[in-house]
């Protein structure tokens, strides 16, 4: 086998992989400050794509303000989605709140449907089809941004968590008891968090929807969001990161690998592979915190 | 029916701890099981096949499903994935020639023996963890089924389920797989209804509200979880089989893809945790649902005047679907079940409301 074929499908596996950690962050920020794990994450991706091209294609706006009217709304979408459903759900078992965030999941997937249709449609960035090379190595322009952005992303993520709105939101994600007890809001903290995931949901159905069109499909992301999420450590933004990159690369290899072998459609099994080995060997993943249970 | 506790003294244990200690219950059920048994003799054959059979073929899916997350506790997305795999493994057995009353129980050890892989993730792990383990092996186990062609018999292939023999004799008239899957929806049920009553159904119950304390008061939360899990993987097993057998007459691998695992999580949560009546509210809430509203939208569409696209009319119910969810969860968590019993406790001691049971 071409060891420059190896490293090429591992290199844009990478760069991809940098793009499914943007879907693993907008989960690690919502359990990080509330234990709740999004799985309507992916559904959110989706809807960020349609009201996107809901704003430049009914209403005719450029794209560089579509973007940030998306953005916007997607805020407003988040802060609504914590107020009216998971703040009540608050302290009751896991099974209700998983359970509730698939519901939600199901609603948005099929409410976006019914507003505008399943087909799939095209989200044109202006990204140049051109090749890029990297020495011998080719590389998609498309990846290449989509990872940049990433890599921005959980930059100003960082800066944000330096913030004095960011040191309260990690204050409520170490002890949201103790949170209280020093007069934060936990509850709009929590608001606060669902907001910056629906942003990062946004951009990443800005980057997937340039790669692959917006329909359906975008939801089926979460699989992938999920098991990054849970690989880096479901409360560490960094472990997203670099899991993303991990991932990426497995999965690269993985479709070059196993695809003549297993006849195609490997990168799936190779995702849940992932997320299996990494719950039964490592269940608070590459970065995430242990917790210890007490009776 | 009002006042039914009045009088009803029980003067030992066996009386005290009856399935129904309420004689007006016993009546109940009594005409509930002869108005099924009876369905074919006044029900329209699309009544019968389309409604009643799938309703109580799922009914005793979903309370398999409310054995592992009502009593034990452990979160399961991949139910349908063990459907899937009895009714391939009795589709398999049946044309190698097994005879059908021995394929349904293969169906359901096979099923048993692969579900608990599921146990295992259960040891290591729970909560959040176990649901996303158990959603990435529903994952593998669709994969399985639709790239090995020696199960599904090639990628985007159907299977013919043979008919269901019974002693040798073949059922294919509507009245018989009514039956079949009467029978079979019975049995559950009383497996079910009694699981409340013995050792078992009470270490799992101790095993659900917290592991490590069951485990400090002796109960081995290792070995009922994977209990937990083999029986409702049997369960499901056969209940995979006996949907393939008296409904859908074929299999393919998307009639148990992960959405069919999330409506099976629906029926339990929308008819209430640990409820056996919700069970069956549950899962006839989820199958009518859709029906029910596509007839509501055309009639309002045709009321108002005005017309939806043709996508639009595909995706509404699911938005609903999705919406009900959503509304139960905040209203009613306890879901049908809760409303029914807090009807029927209202009504035990109607009109003296302020006595307490």
């Amino acid at each position: 086998m071409d060891i420059l074929l190896l490293l090429e499908s591992a290199l844009n596996g990478a760069l991809v992989g940098l793009m499914y950690s943007l879907v693993a962050m907008g989960i690690v920020l919502i359990y990080k400050s509330s234990s709740v794990p999004n799985l309507a994450q992916g559904a959110m991706v989706m809807l960020a794509g349609y009201v996107i091209l809901a704003f430049s294609n009914q209403l005719g706006l450029p794209l560089w303000a579509a973007i940030p009217l998306g953005i916007v709304t997607m805020f407003i979408i988040g802060v609504g989605i914590e107020r009216v459903a998971l703040r009540r759900l608050a302290g009751r078992p896991i099974i209700m709140i998983l359970m509730m965030t698939l519901g939600i999941e199901i609603f948005l997937r099929a409410g976006s449907m019914t507003i505008w249709g399943g087909t799939s449609r095209p989200l044109p960035l202006g990204i140049s089809d051109a090749p890029l090379f990297l020495g011998p190595l080719l590389i998609n322009r498309a990846y290449a941004v989509g990872a940049g952005v990433a890599v921005a992303m959980f930059v100003l993520l960082v800066l944000f968590f330096r913030t004095r709105i960011g040191v309260v939101l990690r204050a409520i994600s170490d002890d949201y008891t103790a949170a209280w007890s020093v007069g934060i809001s936990v509850e709009r903290g929590v608001a606060l968090s669902w907001a910056i995931s629906a942003v990062v949901a946004t951009i990443a159905a800005v980057l997937w929807g340039s790669v692959q069109g917006v329909d359906q499909s975008l939801a089926l992301l979460l699989l992938k969001g999920v098991t990054v999420a849970v690989l880096g450590g479901l409360d560490s933004i960094g472990g997203a990161l670099l899991a993303g990159i991990l991932l990426g690369i497995v999965e690269g290899l993985a479709s070059i690998v196993l695809d003549p072998l297993l006849g195609g459609a490997s990168r799936e099994l190779v995702d849940a592979a992932m997320l299996i080995l990494t719950i039964m060997l490592r269940p608070h993943g590459l970065f995430g915190r242990h917790d210890i249970e007490r009776v | 029916m009002l006042f039914r506790q009045a009088g009803i003294l029980h003067t030992n244990y066996a009386q005290d701890r009856a399935l129904f200690p309420i004689p007006a219950d016993r009546w109940m059920i009594g005409g509930l099981l002869l108005l099924a048994a009876a369905a074919p003799f006044y029900m329209s054959t699309l009544y019968l096949s389309s409604y009643m059979l799938p309703w109580l073929v799922w009914t005793a899916a979903a309370l398999g499903l409310n054995l592992i997350l009502g009593w034990a506790g452990q979160f399961h997305l991949g139910y349908a994935a063990v459907m899937g795999i009895g009714a391939y493994a009795a589709v398999h057995a049946q044309r190698n020639g097994v005879p059908w009353e021995i394929a349904i129980v293969l169906a359901g050890l096979t099923a048993a023996v692969i579900g608990s892989v599921f146990a295992f993730a259960a040891l290591r792990v729970k909560g959040l963890y176990l649901a996303l383990s158990t959603l990435a092996l529903q994952f593998v186990m669709d994969w399985t089924i639709s790239h090995v062609p020696a199960i599904s018999g090639g990628t985007q292939a159907t299977l013919q389920a043979p008919d269901i023999r019974i002693l040798g004799q073949a059922v294919t008239s509507d009245a018989g797989l009514y039956y079949v899957a009467l029978v079979w929806c019975v049995l559950v049920t009383t497996f079910m209804l009694n699981l409340r009553r013995t050792a078992l159904g009470r270490a799992l119950v101790a095993v659900r509200e917290k592991d490590y304390a069951a485990a400090v008061i002796g109960v081995n939360s290792f070995y009922f979880k994977l209990v937990a899990f083999a029986t409702s993987s049997f369960i499901a097993g056969v209940g995979g089989a006996i949907l393939i057998g008296t409904f859908y007459h074929a299999v393919t691998p998307e009639q148990f893809s992960v959405d069919v695992s999330i409506q099976a999580l629906a029926m339990v949560i929308v008819g209430g945790l640990g409820s056996i009546i919700g069970s069956y509210f549950g899962a006839g809430f989820i199958l009518l649902m859709p029906g029910v509203m596509n007839t509501f939208i055309s009639w309002l569409t045709a009321q108002f005047g005005f017309s939806l696209g043709i996508e639009t009319l595909a995706h509404l119910p699911h938005a609903l679907y999705g919406a009900l969810i959503i509304g139960f969860l905040l209203i009613e968590p306890l879901g049908l079940g809760k409303i029914y019993g807090n009807i029927r406790d209202y009504l035990l001691v109607w009109p003296f409301g302020y006595v307490k049971k």
